[in-house]
């Protein structure tokens, strides 16, 4: 009688290279299927309906290998960064404000709801009425969009810092940039990462309307270009290179993250 | 065993101290302290024992600093402590209920906090820091983050912190409670070797009457709102059977 041998366990190594193609094609696999379908319709509508990804492709390498059109990228990757900054900023100062302050919280709180309520286009139109400059028109909406969302993240990550944690700090007396630097900005850093992954694409939208209105440069005005020549391949290349940005920014929050928060414990179950 | 009447200047002193909590705009109050009069002598283990709600944690709060009576003064080393909140620095360390370590930290970096604050050279910090960890069993998990640490480990590492500045009073509110017996029992013989080899001046807040005649060589209780119900001091001399009145009496003051 011979027993037949027990099949062969896969390595470790073999298992976490197999976990990491998993990772990867379910992570890929809905943008190939987009791509796919979009390459399939292309086969059968006019080219200024559904253009070839090809053609797309080599829009963008056009982009990326001319000075002048790349320079519009930048002009409005700088737009948006100038926007979240002077945002957060403000914001930032607004909410300490709030959190120090009932009376002043009274009194903003309910200005920044309203502010939250009116749409990109009304700012744009306002801007155009009350200045001149084309770059502080931008400046200008781009942190009246942003500047409500960052106020409140910034007021909860205050509100939210643990009172046992503080009182801790505070029975070893710190000054007050000592007490900033230990204990309010390691406490709010989490929530202030994620405003700035969740302004960041909604800042990446406005930007695109604040430029439209004047701008002689920028992914904006580039669109509008495309728009007037019906040129839908230019139309995508120009819009991926807005997408570019958003996947690159928000990689890099994401290693920051996973640098600066390693300290959370994980757990094994998810929620 | 004596009653005990304090001589001499106090590490700690409160002078008619009361505090009520409520609103100013004629809303419901709570009186949680009521006209205390407590002196602390340097030196002295002090266990404040009452049940839960008696204001013995508002006590502490106004000794650590953090809430102010409502009226009375509250004088640490004869100076007015919230008459100079800074000038305190270094002066007062406190281990809380549970462990408040900064997730964010390191075990050492945890208990370098204290010394950040007294703008203490990195090096020392680090060695001072280094020494307290060792002393305290931690030899090894110096660089482990709070989460991946026992809650026994957490505590030690917060009790490193409050000896790692040398502060001359240690304030303690009710550090074991949320521990197993045995690590309790083992951290508690340890804190109070602690505190005697360093010559500490310690106010211990509990609600074990066992706890209290193990780490005190006074004991406060108190009624609610907090006033002195009974103040007895005893040493490593007091015998068994003194030690087993006074629980008995204490027994009795809490039960009224």
């Amino acid at each position: 009688m011979s027993e037949a041998a027990p099949p062969a366990e896969p390595s470790p190594q073999a298992n976490r290279l197999l976990a990491a193609a998993k990772r990867l094609v379910s992570s890929v696999l809905p943008f190939v299927v987009v791509i796919l379908i979009w390459q399939f319709a292309s086969l059968f509508f006019p080219r200024f309906l559904f253009p070839s990804l090809i053609d797309v492709f080599w829009r963008c390498i056009d982009i990326f290998s001319t000075g002048s059109m790349f320079a519009d990228v930048w002009a409005t990757i700088f737009r948006i960064l100038a926007g979240l900054a002077g945002a957060f900023i403000i914001g930032a100062a607004l909410a300490l404000l709030m959190v120090r302050s009932r009376a002043v919280d009274k009194f903003l709180a309910p200005i920044l709801t309203l502010f939250q309520g009116i749409p990109a286009l009304s700012w744009v139109v306002f801007a155009i009425i009350w200045f001149h400059g084309v770059e502080f028109r931008i400046f200008f909406i781009m942190v009246m969009t942003t500047l409500p969302a960052f106020t409140f993240q910034v007021l909860g990550a205050l509100r939210g810092m643990s009172k046992d944690l503080m009182e801790m700090v505070f029975s070893f007396r710190p000054t007050r940039l000592k007490l900033f630097r230990v204990m309010i900005a390691p406490a709010i850093l989490p929530d202030i990462l994620t405003a700035w992954k969740v302004n960041l694409g909604n800042a990446s939208r406005v930007v695109v309307v604040a430029e439209l209105v004047g701008a002689t440069g920028g992914v904006g005005y580039e669109l509008l270009q495309q728009q007037q020549l019906f040129d839908m391949a230019g139309a995508l290349a120009w819009t991926l290179q807005l997408v570019f940005f958003v996947l690159i920014m928000q990689g890099a929050l994401t290693l920051i993250e996973n640098t600066v928060f390693r300290y959370r414990a994980v757990s094994e179950r998810a929620i | 065993m004596r009653d005990t009447a304090v001589a001499g200047e106090a590490a700690i002193h409160l002078d008619h101290v009361s505090k009520v909590f409520g609103s100013a705009g004629g809303g419901a109050t709570f009186r949680a302290v009521d006209d205390l009069n407590l002196d602390v002598r340097p030196g002295e283990m002090l266990a404040l024992l009452g049940k839960t709600g008696c204001g013995k944690s508002t006590i502490f709060n106004m000794i650590a600093g953090l809430t102010a009576p409502s009226t009375g003064t509250v004088r640490v080393g004869g100076r007015d402590l919230f008459a100079d909140f800074d000038s305190f620095r270094g002066g007062i360390a406190i281990v809380f209920q549970n462990d408040r370590l900064l997730p964010w930290r390191s075990a050492i970096r945890n208990v370098e906090l204290g010394l950040e604050m007294l703008e203490v050279s990195a090096a020392e910090r680090r060695t001072t820091a280094q020494l307290w960890l060792t002393k305290l069993g931690l030899g090894g998990h110096e660089h482990d983050f709070p989460h991946a640490l026992s809650g026994g480990m957490r505590q030690r590492v917060s009790i490193a912190r409050a000896f790692a500045t040398n502060a001359n009073i240690l304030l303690c509110d009710e550090p074991f409670s949320a521990l197993d017996e045995s690590t309790a029992g083992k951290l508690r013989a340890e804190f109070v070797r602690l505190v005697r080899e360093n010559g500490k001046t310690a106010v211990f807040i509990t609600h074990s009457i066992s706890e209290a005649l193990e780490i005190g060589d006074r004991i406060v209780v108190l009624k609610r709102p907090a006033k002195i119900a009974y103040d007895v001091s005893f040493d490593a001399g007091t015998g068994q059977q003194e030690r087993e009145l006074i629980r008995s009496r204490i027994g009795d003051v809490l039960a009224v």
